[in-house]
């Protein structure tokens, strides 16, 4: 369904996606993981086509269409979209009015489309007291990641980049957004999975791990966790893994 | 004393009040009250318990003196309407508001000036509030589409010990015209104000506005907070000035300025003054075109830019 071919993004100088490739299968939970800086949050506003984040090199297939040249609002149109790590907010718009803004545009999957309602309280959040409530500053950072989450429901979006759902959410509430993420899943939509949490990451098909802007390895979750738990996070040479690490991972 | 002319302009008035919300049954209700005002005449008034309010006509508008008793809590709002229906004309609305203690009460007003191509509405407006009492002021306008009017309101406001004055004042349908606005509030001991000021410019309109708060009394606080939308060639300039006389005064400045395409301009002067070393104030002043996070966010689900913008504008001016 996604496929990232041979993509390389430069930030001024420094260069941050290199040669990177990936194939997200359709109606799979793909898992990212990555130490901090590793270019996670990079790859996702490439993929969306935020301005600034337009690859130097390489292409990237959505749904069987290069998607490299187009417009963020095309892309979403087509049904991608990208639920931020950190998520702005707004003056004077309801989180009814955010959790609504894509379900009147965006390509959805069909019928079925949970309502904002129903959403909500699916993330732990009493409707009565959020839906009339400004999506403003106001908002924790775990009521917003808990918003952007009830917004990718509402939305049922072909595929959706999550990009760390689970941080900043207290321990007791990460298996509810498990199961969110996995309700979201079984409505159809695919989902591209950053995340640092174990729980989390238990419930993707496949995972990746993303090492200074390259795929190192991808394959069964438990063995790239593994991976990423022994190798990455105890790395000294943050970012610059040496080859035989590489080998020894796919070993 | 109630007292309601139906005529014409009083329909005309009523109409354009219902395009900003306003509610026509207020008029028909005798347990409202209102004042009603087109050019310098009196349309239709009526006055409820609690409340003295004395009408003069003048040559180019009104005076209005308004009297809330000591302990009064009235359970509506005032409704006030102002406006010309004609082109051309002068308004000027001279009122003097005088609330007693432990008070309560609320205006909404309603200035129309659907078909303006030289008009100019003056408000001199002095509110003086006693120990205890809430008031809130709210103020919408209704403008046509061409920019020949100039609004010009100003006002002093004194906020008694331990009473609060809230206000908000929009325009944001229609073409602003020549906006010129100066209010003074000065604050007493555990008082509280917050005065908000939206408008949207379009086309030449040119918007100049100043508040001044002053926290004179202990524990007294205030916040001036503005949002302006420019489009086109609209110009905007905002004075918001804040100072901390009292002790434990707190105050802020906020202002958003949003300026859409080249020709449009907008500058803000954030002014906070101490003269108290236990006061204090603080300021933001945010002057732009719209967030791109915001815009982006929005288009990722699936607006294209020119909705995502006018989302977040109607958001900001609501
Ligand atoms: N505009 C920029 N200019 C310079 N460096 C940048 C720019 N944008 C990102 N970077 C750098 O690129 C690297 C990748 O950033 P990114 O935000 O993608 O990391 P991440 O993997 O999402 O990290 P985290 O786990 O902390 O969210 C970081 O080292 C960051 O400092
Ligand atoms: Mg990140």
């Amino acid at each position: 369904m996604l496929e990232i071919q041979g993509v390389n993004y430069f930030a001024g100088e420094r260069h941050i996606l290199k040669d990177l490739n990936l194939s997200v299968k359709e109606n799979s939970v793909h898992s990212i993981l990555g130490v901090n800086g590793t270019g996670k949050t990079t790859l996702g506003f490439v993929l969306m086509g935020l301005s600034g984040y337009r690859p130097t090199s390489g292409r990237i297939l959505f749904c069987g269409s290069d998607i490299t040249d187009l417009s963020i609002t095309d892309r979403a149109r087509m049904g991608l979209t990208l639920a931020w790590q950190h998520s702005t907010s707004f003056e004077g718009i309801t989180i009814r009015d955010y959790l609504l803004v894509a379900s009147r545009n965006a390509k959805t999957h069909g019928d079925g489309g949970v309502d904002a309602a129903d959403a909500l309280r699916a993330l732990g959040l009493e409707p009565d007291e959020y839906l009339n409530r400004n999506y403003d500053s106001t908002l924790s950072g775990g009521e917003r990641k808990r918003i952007e989450l009830a917004a990718i429901m509402v939305m049922r979006p072909r595929l959706a980049i999550l990009d760390e759902p689970d941080s900043g959410i207290d321990a007791i509430s990460i298996e509810k957004i498990a199961d969110v993420i996995r309700h979201i899943n079984q409505n159809g939509s695919t989902i591209l999975l950053i995340t640092h949490s174990w729980k989390i990451a238990g419930i993707a098909d496949i995972s990746s791990s993303l090492c200074n802007g390259t795929i190192l390895l991808s394959g069964e979750p438990y063995r790239v966790t593994q991976f990423f738990v022994r190798q990455c996070q105890q790395c000294t040479h943050k970012n610059e893994p040496k080859p035989e690490e590489i080998i020894d991972a796919e070993g | 004393m109630r007292k309601v002319d139906y005529s014409g302009e009083f329909e005309a008035i009523v109409e354009t009040l219902e395009k900003v919300g306003g509610d026509r049954s207020v008029f028909e209700d005798g347990d409202a009250s209102f004042l009603v005002v087109s050019g310098n005449r009196v349309l239709a008034r009526n006055v409820t318990a609690g409340l003295a309010v004395e009408v003069e006509e003048n040559e180019d508008g009104v005076s209005v003196d308004l009297t809330v008793q000591d302990d009064v809590v009235l359970p509506r709002p005032v409704h006030l309407c102002f406006g010309i229906v004609h082109k051309t004309g002068i308004q000027r609305i001279r009122s003097r508001y005088i609330i007693g203690d432990n008070s309560k009460i609320s205006f909404i007003a309603h200035c129309s000036f659907p078909n303006a191509e030289d008009i100019v509405h003056a408000m001199d407006a002095e509110i003086v509030i006693g120990e205890h009492s809430r008031v809130r002021y709210n103020e919408v306008h209704f403008h046509g589409p061409e920019g020949g009017i100039s609004v010009l309101p100003e006002g002093r406001i004194s906020v008694g010990t331990n009473s609060s004055y809230f206000s908000e004042f929009k325009l944001v349908d229609g073409a602003v015209g020549i906006f010129d606005m100066n209010y003074t509030v000065d604050v007493g001991d555990y008082g509280v104000t917050e005065l908000v000021t939206k408008l949207y410019g379009k086309k030449n309109d040119r918007i100049k506005i100043k508040e001044s708060i002053h926290l004179n009394g202990i524990h007294s606080r205030g916040i001036a907070k503005t949002r302006i939308v420019n489009k086109e060639s609209s110009t905007s300039e905002v004075l918001g000035e804040v100072i901390g006389n009292g002790s434990y005064s707190r105050g802020h400045v906020d202002c958003t300025e949003i300026i859409e395409g080249n020709d449009a301009a907008a500058s803000a002067v954030p002014l906070v003054k101490v003269t108290n070393p236990l006061a204090k104030v603080t300021h933001e002043a945010a002057i732009g075109s719209v967030d791109k996070n915001q815009v982006e966010t929005l288009m990722a689900r699936g607006l294209d830019e020119n909705e995502a913008i006018d989302t977040i504008v109607k958001g900001i001016l609501k």
